[in-house]
């Protein structure tokens, strides 16, 4: 890698690692977006992908989300584990025909030679029951360890994609792990530099963790999340019901504004915040395995009109006439 | 003739699947070539993880010339219907038609229709889209931009290419030209994923293979095996250890690689504390590499043959069996299997394996560590405690606390897995009850420890109400198919009697048909109770097992029960428990199908269940005994002959009754000792004796001293029907023989229903 200051080699810092992989997913033609502003479990759960997986319109976006699981919190003392975590996260529909050769370019981007480690493609079929999605795919192994889902997506909010998406979702603390052949995620370089400069990811998140843990395990509130998701619920239903089109007649034939759905984006959001109140429950154990199930059932009840609401928009591809998808 | 080679190349598809597509796609395509009227010498199938391959040799270059014939009217017929036949078979004029002549119907046409043979290249080119197309894969997939339009095609992966060619040895072979969803067929692959990504140029399977070999691509699945056992056999010998052998884990990995290496990795020492099963599942499942062991510490094998009627069997608890025994050590080197000749000869790919088995093997030995140890807030755990008299200062007693006060679901109608525990635990001891005799006092399952009486009842208490304490556990949590063996270990080292270790364990046998079946007394009275109170709570909800539905296996219980009894030769009167009789049908029909695989006759099964009153239906073991004790009998010649012999008279008397003779009520001993022929009197006679000697042989169920009394018939039946008439011409004479033969009739009877017998 020619020009490189060595706190930029993607080897030696944490930022390095993801500016890399802006780098090469920009040179691809992706917008590089940033995080969504809210609490999620998963990069999928991005607008800018559960969203614009479905309609017909072509979408190619990288980004980085923070990841929230409550229940996957040990308090700073495992060495692999934690509640708030990064993906990073590539979606490109329709799928390229080289989406393998692209992805295994970036590993190589980011120093991976792959006649030096084992890359491997290992089924893995993808599930999301909030979400009501699922696709076929592989977890990407280097040398054993898990270090990407990668996921043709079929069917996102309980509708089918078409066309198809390919997702990309690297972890990566545990690739900056294995680059920088650390054994402890809070060892990872953050910033590249060495001595009093350095800065560890420890630094930048061991006291979070900690203090995350014991508020997800011991001090959430679990009747005002309870309140949280039903209000979540609520809303957005009724934010959905506010932007539905008027009753078809003359004046809104389809391509008319008229005949748009007029906000799903925030109710998506009520969506995305009924999703964490129900993580949050989960982790204080206070759902029984019915309840549990009811739960999910719910988001994706949620979902799945966010998913409808948004084939009725202008990103959902309702304005598009023929031909104009393809483009 | 021509060869023909087909390899459709895919993006990773599932080592699970690799195998059975590609016999599907031998069978596919085979079946068109044939069904188009192509034969061929010879098809072999191959697979790798990118691809699927057929080579089929000595096809047909092209179908044959058909000729089909088709029947036109007499030739004197009207010039409509002429007219018609010519349309019909598509003649322009009379002239092609030829005539026939048949002395009933006089001379008529006949349209000889020639279907000129086509060039095989044509047939493959048209039947292979719709073939891969509607490829049977388990579970597919759209993707591309196709994905846009409905109906787009499926493949289980992306399908990136097909390579197809056709011709003789000896000639330069065509490419088979058609097209897949604008995936056109060609004469190039690619090799290794990684060595040779390069696409080259193909003629026929020879080439093709050498090409691949070449390209770092090991076509056959089983070439890929044996080098893989050969290599990790060799190495792991260098450090003096062995390969503990998996099969399914093989077929894997050699459907996860395309060139494989072999190579080792290590853990830390420290590790081995866990047990070797949880090492073994944490690394075959998460990381598909095989553990090692040191030489010659193979874990003893169960002896399992079955113990001879009423001879006991050790009880003790079969430790060898699993890693509780001492001698089932691992070591802590591992073999991985790569897909790459790594330019630094493997070390930064063992590094890899040998960092991700260790994280791991910590978060195992975490969960090992944390069933051992105190679940916090024990006070809400004690009313759970109370209930089940548990020890709250003992772990696995916490866990089973746990699981009760969770009030976790077993199924909706039938409880929580608390209640079932409970319902578990009192049926076990009701079991142990009745079988206590048996299992203690006459020896079908003694141990020199055995139990005294009332020590057996709460030591099966004890172990029931423990057998599902580990469902709550992190080890078990992790690894489902690890359940009854981590209680096992958890009940050991809370220092369990070893009876109640081995019945936490082996309360879920046997599994299946070559699973062993529990030998302790305490494991069988639970092995019991597990599993009827699955049938009898499944039967009461009315969730039975249709056609090929069984979610719950209710078949494989009902099979575990009857293989528990019989095999340590118990008697449980099922009546005692709650089995309906529908139920009870139930057990029937397994027992049937249990008794024919074992051999023994399906006629048989059936005269011994009809052959007896309901209430001795109950008891498995007793139908198995007379079953075989019948074959036995029917295996020698005296048992063929008195069949025959009961045959005549049963037949003898159909015949009579449906005339409506007089059979008389009861034998005229009076009569016959001072007027019955010789034959007569020692038939008489015989019968007399062989009432009694089957009487008293079936009021101490022993089955072989009942058929030997029924054979000893057999010579005087034959001499009776040889010498007697029984249609004799005076009426009392004729009723009275007639009463003899319906003796001889009830006498066989009373051990099985003859008259089920066939053959």
């Amino acid at each position: 890698m020619p020009d490189m200051t060595p706190h930029m080699d993607p080897r030696r810092s944490f930022q390095a690692l993801i500016l890399t992989l802006h780098r090469y997913w920009a040179d691809y033609g992706c917008v590089v977006l940033q995080p969504y502003d809210m609490e999620v479990g998963a990069g999928t759960f991005h607008p800018a992908t559960t969203l614009r997986a479905l309609g017909p319109k072509a979408w190619n976006a990288a980004y980085v989300q923070p990841s929230r699981r409550p229940k996957d919190g040990r308090y700073g003392e495992n060495p692999n584990r934690l509640q708030h975590y990064y993906q990073y996260q590539v979606i490109l529909k329709p799928n390229p025909s080289n989406l393998q050769e692209l992805y295994l370019g970036s590993l190589k981007a980011i120093g991976i030679d792959p006649l030096l480690h084992d890359i491997r493609f290992v089924e893995d079929d993808w599930e999301s029951p909030t979400l009501g999605a699922w696709g076929l795919g592989w977890e990407c192994w280097c040398d054993g360890m898990e270090v990407s889902q990668f996921t043709y997506f079929q069917q996102v909010c309980g509708i089918e994609c078409a066309p198809v998406s390919g997702e990309l979702t690297y972890g990566l603390e545990r690739l900056a792990m294995y680059v920088q052949n650390v054994d402890n995620v809070y060892d990872l370089n953050f910033n590249g530099r060495e001595g009093d400069e350095k800065v560890t990811y420890g630094d930048v998140f061991l006291q979070a963790e900690q203090e995350y843990s014991r508020y997800n395990f011991e001090m959430a509130d679990t009747e005002i999340l309870h309140r949280h998701f039903d209000e979540a619920e609520r809303q957005c239903a009724a934010i959905l019901t506010a932007g539905t089109p008027a009753k078809a007649g003359n004046d809104n034939a389809p391509g008319t504004a008229a005949s748009l759905h007029k906000c799903v984006l925030p109710a998506y959001d009520q969506c995305i915040k009924a999703s964490h109140a129900f993580n949050l429950l989960d982790a204080r154990g206070v759902t029984s395995v019915t309840e549990r199930q009811s739960y999910i059932l719910r988001v994706r009840n949620l979902a799945r009109q966010c998913g409808e609401a948004f084939l009725m928009t202008d990103a959902g591809g309702a304005n598009a006439k023929t031909g104009e998808a393809a483009a | 003739m021509p060869d023909l080679l087909l390899e459709l190349r895919s993006e990773e598809i599932p080592a699970r699947m690799q195998r059975k597509a590609a016999g599907d796609l031998k069978k596919l395509v085979t079946d068109a070539l044939v069904e188009a009227g192509l034969t061929y010498e010879g098809a072999r199938e191959y697979w790798t993880p990118r691809r699927l391959t057929l080579d089929v040799r000595g096809v047909d270059a092209s179908s044959k010339n058909v000729n089909e014939e088709r029947k036109g009217p007499r030739t004197d017929a009207p010039e409509k219907a002429i007219q018609g036949f010519l349309r019909g078979a598509g003649l322009s004029s009379i002239e092609e038609a030829e005539t026939r002549s048949d002395p009933k119907k006089g001379d008529f046409y006949v349209a000889v229709i020639r279907k000129p043979g086509r060039p095989a290249e044509q047939i493959i080119a048209e039947v292979m889209p719709g073939i891969i197309r509607n490829f049977p894969w388990p579970k597919s997939m759209r993707w591309g931009p196709a994905s846009r339009e409905p109906g787009s095609m499926r493949w289980v992966r992306p399908l990136q290419s097909i390579l197809c060619t056709f011709g003789p040895e000896t000639e330069e072979p065509v490419v088979v030209d058609f097209e897949v969803s604008g995936i056109r067929s060609g004469n190039t692959t690619v090799g290794h994923r990684f060595h040779a990504p390069e696409s080259f140029m193909v003629r026929r399977f020879d080439d093709y293979v050498d090409k691949l070999e070449k390209a770092h691509v090991i076509l056959d699945a089983e070439r890929r095996k044996e080098m893989i056992r050969t290599d990790a056999e060799n190495r792991a010998f260098a450090l003096g250890l062995e390969v503990v052998p998996d099969e399914g884990l093989l077929e894997e990995v050699s459907g996860l690689v395309e060139w494989p290496v072999v190579l080792m990795g290590s853990f830390d020492e420290a590790f081995l504390a866990i047990p070797p099963e949880v090492i073994q599942l944490t690394i075959k499942v998460n990381q598909k590499c095989f553990v090692t062991r040191p030489v010659g510490s193979e874990p003893q094998a169960r002896k399992a043959e079955r113990p001879s009627p009423g001879q006991g069997a050790p009880a003790e608890p079969s430790a060898q069996q699993t890693g509780v025994s001492e001698n089932n050590r691992l070591s802590n080197h591992f073999v991985l299997i790569s897909n790459i000749e790594a330019s630094d000869g493997g070390e930064e790919i063992a590094r890899g394996n040998g960092k991700v088995v260790r994280a791991r093997l910590s978060d195992a030995l975490y969960f090992w560590k944390t069933d051992q140890a105190d679940l916090p807030d024990l006070k809400s755990l004690e009313p759970s405690a109370e209930k089940f008299g548990l020890d709250l200062t003992k772990p696995l007693d916490q866990r089973m606390a746990k699981l009760d006060a969770q009030g976790v679901t077993f199924h909706a109608k039938l409880g929580t897995q608390g209640e079932r525990v409970q319902r578990i635990a009192a049926l076990a001891e009701a079991i142990a009850g009745e079988i206590a005799a048996q299992v203690t006092g006459n020896g079908v399952a003694t141990s020199e420890d055995a139990f005294a009486a009332g020590e057996l009842r709460s030591t099966v208490r004890r172990a029931a109400v423990l057998s599902k304490a580990d469902l709550p556990t992190e080890a078990v949590g992790e690894f489902p198919e690890l359940q009854g063996l981590m209680g096992r270990y958890y009940a050991k080292l809370q220092g369990e009697h070893p009876s109640v270790q081995a019945a936490i364990e082996e309360h879920y046998k046997p599994l299946g048909p070559g699973d062993q079946v529990p030998r302790d007394p305490v494991a069988i009275c639970v092995a019991l109770a597990d599993k009827l109170d699955m049938l009898v709570g499944f039967w009461a909800i009315d969730e039975k097992p249709t056609g090929s539905k069984d979610p719950y296996a209710l078949r494989r219980a009902a099979l575990g029960v009857i293989r528990i009894l019989v095999d340590n030769r118990l008697v449980l009167k099922f009546g005692n428990f709650d089995v309906s009789s529908d139920l009870l049908a139930f057990f029937h029909d397994r027992l049937m199908v249990q008794l024919r695989d074992s051999g023994a006759r399906h006629d048989l099964v059936d005269a011994v269940l009809s052959g007896s009153g309901e209430q001795s239906n109950d008891d498995l073991l007793d139908i198995t005994r007379r079953v075989e004790a019948l074959g036995q009998f029917l295996g020698a010649e005296d048992g063929q002959n008195l069949l025959a012999g009961y045959r005549r008279a049963a037949n003898i008397l159909a015949a009579e009754e449906k005339k409506g003779t007089t059979i008389a009520a009861s034998v005229d001993a009076d009569w016959i000792a001072a007027k019955g022929e010789h034959e007569e009197k020692v038939l008489a006679g015989a019968i007399d004796r062989a009432e009694i000697e089957v009487a008293e042989a079936l009021e101490t169920r022993d089955y072989g001293q009942a058929m030997a009394g029924l054979s000893k018939l057999r010579a005087p039946v034959d001499s009776f029907f040889d010498k007697v008439l029984v249609n004799a011409e005076d009426e009392t004479v004729r009723a009275n023989r007639l009463a003899l033969l319906a003796r001889i009739r009830a006498a066989c009877e009373k051990v099985a229903d003859f008259s089920k017998i066939s053959g």
